[in-house]
């Protein structure tokens, strides 16, 4: 049961009190997409064994979304942060960069 | 015979005698007894039977790990199965009854499959249940349902109450035994908060059994010392009888306290901790492993130690006349404690040609024979040993020597309990001096800073030495209360430590080496699954070479007790058929709990009324003293009808219809959800989130909505009103509230954030009550303060105002079919107006109905309800609502999806009526429409219309809109119930009623 920090009522909590919402960042396709476009945007997801963009809601609090930047292997967490960005924020990345030098972002 | 001691037994009160059945005969033990420990006091020695093969089983262990003496305790709302007869204390009154027998222990039938046995080899079921597929439904499904299950299920809801409780803790500690109290004192003098967890009832390990000395003191007097410094010191917490069963993430661990199994009494009788700890040392000991010779498996062989423990711990001896047999020195302290204590050992069997250290040459000392570079070859004895074979271990198995004995003491050597180090990922080691593995310091499981949060201390991490034991608890403790930020005391000296110097183990995985299949396939690993090392040969030579598959087809370790004998046997009989090393077979997953948690602790205090909240109106008092019968419908509870005195519930539900649609009916609606949606892009979000157009409605408006998910499937529909430019009330189905509420923040929060819009969910604010029929108007108006007239509230229009005094929204919107207001107050004025209805309504026979009534009048007219009509699989257009779908939205939310080409086919499922042909009997729910052999559709509504005078349904059906007219067929249990497919509106198909 992991251990969260929600980024936007600054509280810290048991996953008890959240809610995950799957892979972050994902770009919406609809309307005139293409069919690839449509199911890579439904259906496919990275699921990589390591660093992980998640999002999560603070259900049981705030009622807030937020992201988690994660390890899926080892359940490390680098840092939580605003739902509302496309792009996880240059102080998560440093802060994964600096625990796993090798990972790379993908764009 | 009494295998009681005269005296001895550190645990035990001889002063306070107990009395207990077994089977329903009356023995006696004495407080402090396990129930173990008692029954071999009282030379029961034959438990129970195994389950594949019903062979006899007599107890093998001490503890946890015990996979033979599981019982049936306790009766009727107390009745438990499948309990360790090592871990269950000894109470006046408990009964115990063993398992897996019929028609008795000593005689039963089920032992032929023992005769048999050569015809249930590893992999049985697979081979046998294959074909003919008939014979599976009447042949071996019931052989096998018969055969499987070793205790019987309870008949009677537990009587127990049971509870959670939460800690939190700076490091907590799994196991009081050497390790985990020196753990504990180290970590404690830090001023670390500390929480000590200790799975039997009393503490010490092994120190109370071994022969030892620390600091000058004997093992218990050591224990004892170290309890009294521990016990000074206000931050440690220590907890007998809880068992930690479970490292999770982050440093969460379950704990498994046994309140008062030991003792009934009217208190919880498990308690679930649910502890958070920053550092978690797994001070867990260590396992003894069996030995692998023929005839391992009959009552009297046992683990070495478990002998040493009932001789020590509880002064009952397991036999008169024991034969040691080993591969290791501790075993010798066995054969040492039993002549202590005057029973007879004929000889120690030790397969180290150059057998062993200091215990040895004591035991030579006191005259006992020791034969080295020695095996069992086999073991005399059905129901109970009586002699054992000796031979060489290098050979082949030929016996060289016959000796009378009643106990079989063995020792394979120890593998240190491993299981909550491993729970949450931490890696193991092959340690290939004691034959085992061992925790990986430098990959243990890791938390959310990226750190290891648990530490394994003494046996448990593989200091198997005592010495090394304390030494390893020591750093452990030290290095958690460091990583918890405490300054560490100075490090006390270091611990004297004095015992034998011990001659290293040999593996001996087979016992003769040279051991034929006829002593093979008498060798057991898994003594309660019945495996035996020709299984898991067999499964090697036919191809499985994972050792997880390997466990799941011969069934190894997948009994109650999960393998903790036999895993490490099991697996090396396997690396050794596969000609491959231990450490590169490796282990099977050890998942929590460590061992079986009841089901009631888990539940907790979520059971019975607790179990939920039900959710209920202002109103839902008036129904219930009204003949409502109720029905669950999400969280809340709703009435169904409301049965007058002497009607059945049909008759009830047709005379609500006939006078909801003659006169007048009154519902209340207050369960629909309610959620308001403010903001100068409200209307551009609904759009967005309905499949039809709402930012064009006029305030005092409102408009019937579907919302599809991105898939395009529809999860929801309901009124939308207009209350002004910027805000809009959403009404959602009565189980979609809440989720309806989660879908447009999760929507606004993380995709169109830039949205202006506010979301609230008043679905508790208001009662909602539906006035319904023709008569609905004049009683408005008698109820006076707001015009309801056609001109002022016209159909799909709403007003605010009062009535009778009371501020209330008035909606004209109609799920029946029929001139109908829906009257919203505020929540505390629901019953109020509930009431003043009523009494207006009186002089029309004003007639509450249930949730029944509603449904059919809606079928009548053809509404759909989601979750009816749709399944999270059907689209607005399958439902024939294309007329709610926008064309002109450039986008709303599946919008896309439903334009995939599965989702345009032409001859998808389509929501048609269906007329029976048979007047008297309605359709079956869910009846599957059967055409040519195959299913085309199936009957998704289905009830008898007290308005038409004869039963309709509706139905998704492959084309059906191209079907009108067709008849089709619905087979069910025999019959054949044939209807007409018709439009689904059967009812006022002009809508002329609602709109008057």
């Amino acid at each position: 049961m992991l251990i969260l920090r929600c980024p936007c009522c600054g509280i810290t909590a048991e996953e008890t009190e959240f809610h995950g919402g799957g892979e972050a960042h994902i770009k919406r396709h609809a309307a005139a997409s293409s069919d690839a476009a449509f199911a890579t945007y439904m259906f496919e997801r990275k699921n990589p064994k390591g660093v992980v963009f998640e999002r999560w809601r603070h259900v049981y609090g705030c009622g807030k979304w937020f992201h988690a930047a994660r390890c899926a292997a080892t359940l490390e967490i680098f840092g939580t942060y605003s739902a509302q960005t496309v792009r996880p924020p240059k102080k998560i990345i440093t802060a994964i960069k600096a625990r796993r030098p090798d990972w790379e972002e993908t764009k | 015979m009494s295998l009681r001691l005269p005296e001895g037994g550190l645990l035990i009160d001889r002063s306070a005698p107990v009395r207990f059945s077994f089977n329903g005969k009356t023995l006696r033990g004495f407080k402090g007894d396990t129930l173990a420990s008692a029954l071999i006091a009282a030379n029961r020695r034959m438990v129970g039977r195994s389950f594949k093969y019903h062979r006899p089983r007599g107890i093998v262990a001490s503890g946890g790990e015990e996979p033979n003496a599981l019982m049936n305790l306790g009766e009727g709302a107390r009745f438990e199965p499948n309990q360790r007869a090592t871990t269950t204390e000894i109470f006046n009154g408990l009964k115990a009854r063993s398992q897996n027998h019929w028609p008795s222990l000593e005689f039963d039938i089920g032992a032929i499959n023992n005769r048999l046995s050569r015809f249930f080899p590893a992999g049985f079921y697979y081979k046998t249940f294959m074909k003919p597929q008939w014979a599976w439904k009447h042949v071996f499904e019931p052989i096998i349902r018969r055969s499987a299950g070793l205790g019987q299920v309870p008949s009677e809801r537990d009587s127990d109450r049971y509870e959670y409780f939460y800690a939190y803790t700076d490091i907590l500690i799994i196991g009081a035994g050497i390790a985990g109290l020196e753990a504990a004192l180290e970590a404690g003098r830090s001023g670390a908060k500390v929480l000590v967890l200790e799975q039997a009832a009393h503490i010490g390990g092994r120190a109370m059994v071994d022969d030892v000395e620390i600091d000058g003191r004997d093992g218990p007097a050591h224990i004892a010392a170290v309890k009294a410094a521990l016990d000074a010191l206000p931050n440690v917490t220590l907890r007998t009888r809880t068992q930690g069963a479970g490292v999770f993430d982050h440093g969460y661990a379950l704990g498994y306290e046994r309140v008062n199994d030991h003792a009934p009494a009217n208190t919880p009788r498990h308690r679930l901790w649910r502890i958070r700890a920053k550092r978690i040392i797994t001070a867990t000991g260590a396992l003894e492993r069996t030995l692998n010779f023929a005839g391992n498996d009959i009552p009297g062989v046992m683990l070495a130690s478990a002998v040493r423990d009932y001789v020590q711990l509880y002064g009952a001896t397991p036999g008169t006349r024991t034969v040691v047999v080993t591969n290791n020195d501790d075993a010798y302290q066995t054969a040492l404690t039993l002549h202590k204590a005057g029973l007879d050992v004929p000889l120690i069997i030790d397969a180290r040609p150059q057998g062993g250290g200091a215990w040895s040459a004591k035991a030579v000392a006191a005259g006992i024979r020791v034969e080295t570079g020695h095996a069992v070859a086999g073991v005399n004895g059905k129901k109970h040993v009586t002699s054992v074979e000796i031979c060489l271990q290098s050979g082949t198995g030929g016996a060289v020597e016959t000796v009378d004995c009643d106990c079989v003491a063995m020792s394979g050597g120890f593998s240190p309990v491993v299981h909550l180090w491993s729970h949450c990922g931490g890696k193991l080691n092959w340690d290939e001096e004691n034959a085992m593995f061992a925790p990986d310091p430098n990959r243990p499981p890791t938390d959310q800073n990226g750190e290891g949060f648990v530490i394994a201390a003494g046996s448990a991490f593989g200091a198997l030495k005592t010495a090394a034991c304390i030494a390893s608890a020591r750093a452990a403790a030290r290095q958690a209360a460091e990583e918890v930020g405490r300054s560490l005391a100075e490090e006390a000296a270091a611990r004297q430590v004095q015992t034998a110097d011990e001659a290293p183990m040999a593996a001996i995985w087979s016992m003769p080496a040279r051991a034929p299949y006829k002593l093979r396939a008498k060798t057991w690993l898994d003594f309660q699954n019945d495996v035996k090392v020709s299984d898991v040969q067999l499964a090697a030579r036919e191809g499985y070479e994972s050792v997880e598959h390997t466990k799941r087809y011969t069934t190894l370790g997948m009994a109650t007790d999960q393998g903790k004998l036999s895993n490490i046997n099991g697996l090396a009989v396997l690396a050794g058929s596969l000609g491959a090393e231990i450490p590169d077979v490796g282990t099977t997953t050890f998942r929590p709990p460590y061992t079986p948690v009841s089901l009631g602790a888990i539940a907790g205090e979520a059971a019975g009324k607790l179990f939920k909240p039900t959710r209920k109106t202002a109103i839902d008092g008036w129904h219930k003293a009204h003949g409502a019968i109720f029905e669950p419908v999400a969280d809340w509870r709703r009435a169904y009808a409301y049965l007058a005195k002497g009607e059945s519930l049909q008759e009830a539900i047709t005379r609500e219809i006939i006078a909801t649609r003659k006169s007048v009916g009154l519902f209340d609606a207050s369960t629909l959800g309610k959620i308001v949606v403010k903001g100068p892009d409200a209307g551009r979000f609904l759009d967005l989130l309905y499949t039809n157009m709402m930012s064009t409605l006029k305030p005092g408006k409102c408009r019937y909505g579907l919302m599809c998910n991105e898939n395009g499937f529809l999860m929801d529909d309901g009124v939308v009103a207009r209350l002004d430019e910027d805000t809009f009330l959403c009404h959602t189905t009565t189980g979609g509230s809440d989720r309806i509420h989660a879908h447009m923040e999760e929507w606004l929060q993380t995709e169109w954030w830039d949205l202006k819009v506010f979301t609230a969910n008043l679905t508790e604010q208001f009662s909602q009550i539906a006035v319904v029929g023709p008569k609905a108007r004049k009683v408005l108006e008698a109820l006076g303060g707001l015009d309801a007239s056609r001109d002022a509230l016209p159909f799909m229009g709403f007003v605010e105002g009062e009535l009778a005094g009371i501020k209330a929204r008035v909606f004209r919107i109609s799920f029946s079919g029929e001139l109908s207001y829906e009257v919203a107050v505020p929540n505390s004025q629901g019953l109020l107006m509930w009431n003043l209805l009523l009494q207006a309504g009186a002089a029309h026979d004003i007639t509450p109905y249930g949730t029944e009534a509603l449904h059919v009048m809606r079928a009548e007219k053809g509404f759909v309800v989601v979750g009816d009509e749709s399944d999270g699989t059907v689209t607005p257009l399958d439902l024939n609502m294309s007329w709610a779908v926008s064309k002109k939205k450039e986008d709303f939310i599946g919008k896309r999806g439903m334009q995939r080409s599965f989702l345009t086919a032409e001859n998808r499922k389509q929501l048609v009526g269906l007329r029976p042909l048979d007047d008297k009997v309605k359709l079956p729910e869910a009846a599957h429409a059967v055409e040519n052999g195959k299913a085309i559709g199936h009957v998704t509504s289905t009830y008898f219309s007290p308005t038409l005078g004869h039963p309709i349904a509706m139905a998704l059906i492959n084309g059906g809109l191209g079907r009108m007219g067709e008849v089709l067929e619905f087979p069910v249990a025999g019959t054949v119930h044939k209807a007409e497919v018709v439009d689904p509106v059967f009812y006022d198909k002009t809508g002329a009623r609602q709109d008057v």
